[in-house]
């Protein structure tokens, strides 16, 4: 399968990665090739085979429901940029 | 021509625990802002979830409790999208495997007819933070509290055809998850909450039509509204000739309308893959039974014991077991009241609940027990007092006066069942209103009523109504 320039585009834009238009070529390619070897095994008979989840052989280790978490507040909000009243602030979301 | 509707409804349950589904961040609703919100849930670098169990534990409840197929091995899955309250950048869910499989519940319609909805799957995820437009310089406020909060995502078939079937399913879930304790069911906190998948298709047609996702529904009332406002806009728009757009719709409860939420129309591509942080859930069988055996009585089963046992109507049983509080309430006061099982039905629903309702208050709250109503209920049916005059006596133990007894007694409401002293109020109306006497003798037997009424007068409502009528009309027509 092979990418086209719109492709690129949209996955950029979903991963929210700003790209040099004169890239894009590039990262099509690349990105095909990686298709490619995911095609390549999609060749092979996995009748039978349960998807893995995960590359170790465990289950998931699960903790007791207990409040363990102080409030950290003010030392979390000396690295965010802009804080006020408790709230962390971020450009405006809505128009 | 004529349209059917066709409903899904996703419901999001809070689940009640004390910490977060992968951090120990306390889940207490109401805190200050980013108090309860520690480095796993703000996404800070090198951080690693850890599953809370009793986040499973409800899981599993509510899935035995819709008769489903328990996910003995489930996958978490991360979900991604951009947005300020979510600062990971992806939702850790479930997609392809969920803990709670297939499974279906009944629904109970107004008109007395049940009907069975199908529910697709239940799958575990965290909540968000919260988002607050409101005037920051012109930037929006992030409150990370609720981020990762543990939530029970609730998908049903596009079984309901109706708003008020919608509405009867939503109510469905709210009491079987306030049955087994494992969300709060308040909706104006917002820990249970649900979006609605709404199209509409001519009549006898058995494909889908297009469907478009309101979101944003936080009482039972709004859903009712926003699906029937959304019902008639498509229909509206497909009978002008338009096409439904599939697209996800705010409910504007203020103005009573759905609108487009255009900033998210551009293609929603979560590309989900497993959380290779977490590793899969395994249930064990042990584990399973262990929270087999620990369920309680739910609704479906109540409402059939509370007819047999009880000899209830099935509209009683399904009010009285509508809620487990409400459940319990009942069996005590029919405890205490003597077995008597249909009056203190009427007395739960009637004055009682209305008392509740009027006050806003909960059953644990409220100034009457179940000791004091079944202490009334046992001087009704014992002939102390009249059902009329019961009500006199629960008002006064409403306000705080006393037991049904002291109440009686200090306010002299005993009810008169000796026949002479009948006879003698009797005597005197009679004497005191010949003409009226003369008329009744005449045929007019509507005059009965007058008679009673006086004599309840001079007795303040006291004279036992049975005897009253018996002793008056034997009086009346000698």
């Amino acid at each position: 399968m092979s990418l086209e320039k719109a492709d690129i585009e949209k996955i950029a834009h979903l991963a929210r990665l700003e790209i040099d238009p004169g890239d894009v070529p590039d990262y099509a390619r690349n990105l095909s090739g990686i298709l490619e070897l995911v095609e390549q095994m999609n060749q092979v008979d996995t009748e039978g085979v349960q998807p893995m989840a995960h590359p170790l052989r465990m289950t998931q280790r699960m903790r007791a429901d207990e409040v363990t978490e102080s409030n950290q507040r003010d030392k979390f909000q000396q690295i965010a940029p802009q804080v006020e009243a408790g709230l962390y602030l971020v450009p405006k979301v809505i128009e | 021509m004529e349209w059917e509707a066709v409903i899904g409804l996703e419901i999001h349950a809070q689940l009640a625990t004390k910490s977060k589904i992968f951090s120990g961040a306390a889940t207490a609703y109401g805190a200050e802002p980013n108090t309860q919100a520690c480095a796993v849930d703000l996404g800070l670098p090198g951080v690693l979830p850890v599953l809370n169990r009793e986040v499973v534990r409800m899981a599993c409840m509510f899935g035995l409790a819709v008769d489903a197929e328990i996910g003995r091995r489930s996958v978490f899955a991360r979900k991604n999208y951009f947005y300020p309250d979510l600062p990971k950048g992806y939702q850790i869910s479930q997609y392809e495997l969920p803990i709670v499989g297939k499974g279906k519940l009944i629904i109970e319609l107004e008109d007395g007819t049940t009907k069975t909805i199908g529910v697709t799957r239940a799958h575990l995820e965290e909540d968000a933070g919260k988002s607050l437009h409101e005037d920051f310089h012109g930037m929006t406020g992030i409150d990370l509290n609720r981020a990762g909060t543990p939530l029970l995502e609730i998908v049903s078939e596009p079984d309901l055809r109706s708003a008020k079937e919608a509405v009867a399913y939503m109510k469905k879930i709210r009491s079987l998850v306030r049955y087994l304790e494992i969300c709060d069911g308040n909706m104006q906190e917002g820990s249970f909450r649900c979006d609605a998948n709404v199209s509409v298709r001519p009549k006898g047609e058995s494909k889908f039509g297009t469907r478009a996702e309101i979101k944003n529904i936080n009482s039972f009332r709004f859903v009712e509204r926003a699906i029937n406002f959304e019902i008639e806009r498509q229909i509206d728009l497909l009978e002008g000739g338009g096409t439904v757009v599939q697209e996800t719709r705010l409910y504007d409860s203020a103005k009573g309308e759905t609108r487009s939420m255009r900033s998210k129309e551009e293609a929603m591509d979560y590309r989900y893959f497993p959380d290779p942080d977490l590793l899969p859930l395994h249930v064990d069988d042990a584990w399973l039974d262990e929270v087999r055996s620990s369920l309680p009585e739910l609704p479906d089963a109540k409402k059939e014991r509370f007819m047999f046992e009880y000899g209830l109507t099935a509209y009683d049983a399904a009010v009285l077991t509508s809620s487990r509080e409400l459940a319990d309430f009942y069996e005590a006061v029919e405890k205490s009241s003597g077995g008597e099982t249909k009056l203190a039905a009427n007395w739960v629903m009637g004055d009682f609940a209305a008392a509740l309702n009027k006050d806003n208050l909960e059953i644990g709250a409220c100034p009457v027990n179940a000791a004091m109503l079944g202490g009334l209920i046992q001087r009704i049916a014992d002939n102390t007092i009249s059902g009329k005059i019961a009500k006199q006596v629960f008002e006064a133990m409403w306000e705080g006066e006393g037991d049904a007894d002291s109440i009686i007694e200090k306010k002299g409401l005993k009810q008169i069942t000796d026949s002479g002293a009948i006879e003698q109020v009797i005597d005197e109306i009679l004497a005191a209103n010949p003409e009226q006497v003369k008329q009744y003798r005449a045929g007019k037997d509507k005059l009965l009523g007058f008679f009673v009424g006086q004599v309840m007068k001079a007795t303040q409502g006291k004279a036992n109504p049975g005897q009253l009528n018996e002793l008056l009309k034997k009086k009346l027509n000698s």
